[in-house]
């Protein structure tokens, strides 16, 4: 069986940054990086493009606060004008305080929700997943660089010998 | 490396305090009500008290969270803090000014004897029942002891921090946190009591128990944008080389949520008021209506609408002009917030924003800028012995 992939182990997380660096610098593509807590300021180094899910988050908020807004329109102004604390009815304008704290708990809530259920889809979780996880250990205390060899021109030998030379414990080919 | 307060920036400073006080000549001249005019110098010396104030809170805050991430910038808050000696003996005579024997101004309606007198036709009851907290003596000490206490408090952390430059260590640091802790347990009483006192008071028969969270809120949004704008403009002047993108993006979120905040606040006391249409509490809001609408529409889009989207963007907290731009609005917005707070229960609708009231808001900036920067000028900008300095220094976020 031909080598697909290289992993390089480490024990510390600074460790493993330094030793991106050096691989990213030799033009060697780094698939994914596991560790058990998120790395602080791995994802440019690597090459991951900033998150989007902000923008999604906002664009879902502006969706929870109409569906409110219409919500509240239909159903005490245009349906079944109510009387709110003797405020004029017919009129959402004029009834609007009355409204914007359950407007603002819909914006809140479609926000939350979209944005979480964005999250799953986009990377593919949902109840029963099998894990992708190359080690088990990177759940504990370690920490690893995955390389796939189909995305690089690099040679196995060269990317393991800048693999230990920036400190992994265990390189192992796949 | 040590900042030098410019000739040309002192020019700047000593020019807008002349307009100020050549904007209060012009209204004494023009014989603009002398109401108006006193109602404005507490507008200003109460807003600008309140932002010097917020400088001591958060060196406060800083010290007792053992906050690493600010201390690249710390001289900043400690310089806009220094307003509080200046400012505070100004706001003690605009308020003693109005004590019914010197009776310069009648900004304090509830001061007038005749209120208190059942015999009197002036007797009010609701007032009268207020006496034992509203009188003039227990007003008094209670404006001196909040306005000495804090200059104490911010005399202290200025000379540990001038001590901690020269010896090092981390024993000052150690003090400070006790000292920070005390200073936050007096401050959230007395910024709230403060407030009643010298601004809620003014409108006597009406009462909002959110009222000094709402202060509180105001000065919170308007100290941090000062100092963003203060740092942004260091920066710009080729200082705090160690100060970068990742600090004044961390300054730009605690605008947005301050903003926030205050927008929460603000419409929580609206909104309630506005909804149980009591007549005792919907008159503070009718006169608004009435008279300042164009003032009060204007604070919920200069104060939480324009920041929230102004800021909500990354790219936005770490461009310069953008933060800028945002504070500027922040700052004026605020200005207005505390104007409407004042005005309506003082001058009625005799009001307007002239010559009186941009002139002496110039000249009170003025003030307060001359004051902030030459703080900045007696001491290094980077206080080289704080513990977490370096922390500061690879702040990332």
């Amino acid at each position: 069986m031909s080598t697909k992939e290289i992993h390089g182990l480490f024990a510390d997380e600074e460790v493993l940054k330094a030793s991106a660096k050096a691989l990213v610098k030799k033009g060697v593509h780094i698939k994914d990086v596991f560790s058990p807590f998120p790395i602080h300021g791995i994802d440019p180094i690597i090459g991951v493009p900033p998150t989007r899910l902000h923008i999604a988050g906002f664009i879902y908020g502006l969706v929870g606060m109409s569906l409110a807004l219409f919500m509240f329109w239909f159903t005490l102004i245009m349906d079944w004008p109510m009387n709110i604390g003797g405020k004029p009815n017919f009129s959402l304008l004029e009834n609007l305080p009355a409204f914007i704290p359950v407007t603002f708990e819909m914006t809140v809530f479609c926000a939350a929700h979209g944005m979480a259920v964005t999250y799953f889809i986009r990377n593919t979780i949902y109840p029963g997943k099998k894990n992708w996880n190359p080690d088990l250990r990177t759940t504990d205390d370690k920490f690893l660089i995955q390389i796939d060899l189909g995305e690089n021109s690099v040679s196995v030998e060269e990317i393991e010998a800048i693999l230990k030379e920036t400190g992994a414990e265990e390189i192992t080919q796949k | 490396m040590d900042y030098t307060f410019k000739s040309s920036t002192k020019q700047l400073t000593l020019g807008l305090i002349g307009i100020g006080v050549l904007a209060l000549v012009y209204a004494v001249l023009t014989h603009i009500p002398g109401q108006r005019i006193w109602a404005n110098l507490l507008v200003n010396s109460y807003y600008f008290v309140g932002i010097g104030l917020m400088g001591t809170l958060w060196m406060a805050i800083q010290y007792a969270s053992e906050a690493g991430w600010s201390s690249g910038f710390k001289r900043v808050p400690e310089a806009v803090s220094q307003y509080l000696l200046v400012g505070g003996p100004i706001l003690l005579v605009v308020l003693f000014a109005g004590s019914h024997s010197l009776g310069l101004h009648h900004l304090y309606h509830w001061m007038d004897p005749e209120l208190m007198n059942p015999e009197s036709s002036h007797y009010d009851s609701i007032i009268s029942g207020k006496s034992a907290y509203l009188n003039e003596p227990f007003f008094y000490l209670r404006s001196v002891l909040y306005i000495v206490i804090w200059v104490l408090f911010t005399i202290y952390f200025r000379k540990s921090s001038l001590k901690e430059e020269i010896e090092g260590g981390v024993a000052i640091h150690k003090k400070n946190y006790g000292y920070a802790a005390a200073f936050l347990v007096f401050y959230g009483v007395t910024s709230s009591t403060s407030s009643w006192d010298w601004i809620m008071s003014i409108d006597t028969h009406w009462f909002s128990t959110l009222f000094g969270w709402y202060n509180f809120s105001t000065f919170f949004v308007t100290g941090i944008t000062m100092f963003a704008l203060i740092t942004i403009d260091l920066k710009r002047k080729g200082y705090m080389e160690h100060i970068n993108q990742e600090h004044i993006q961390d300054l730009g979120k605690f605008m947005f949520g301050a903003s926030v905040f205050w927008g929460y606040l603000w419409f929580s006391q609206f909104m309630l008021i506005w909804y149980a249409n009591i007549p005792e509490e919907v008159t503070y809001f009718q006169d608004r209506w009435k008279n300042y609408s164009f003032v009060w529409g204007a604070l919920p889009i200069l104060n939480l609408v324009l920041p929230m989207l102004i800021l909500m963007d990354k790219a936005a907290k770490r461009n310069f002009s953008i933060m800028t731009m945002a504070g500027v609005i922040i700052v004026g917005g605020h200005w207005l917030d505390v104007f409407q707070m004042i005005m309506p229960g003082t001058v009625k609708a005799d009001w307007g924003i002239g010559v009186l009231e941009i002139g002496l808001f110039l000249g009170f900036l003025g003030l307060f800028l001359f004051v902030v920067h030459n703080a900045l000028s007696k001491a290094p900008l980077v206080a080289k012995n704080h513990p977490y300095l370096d922390e500061a220094k690879h702040h990332h976020v």
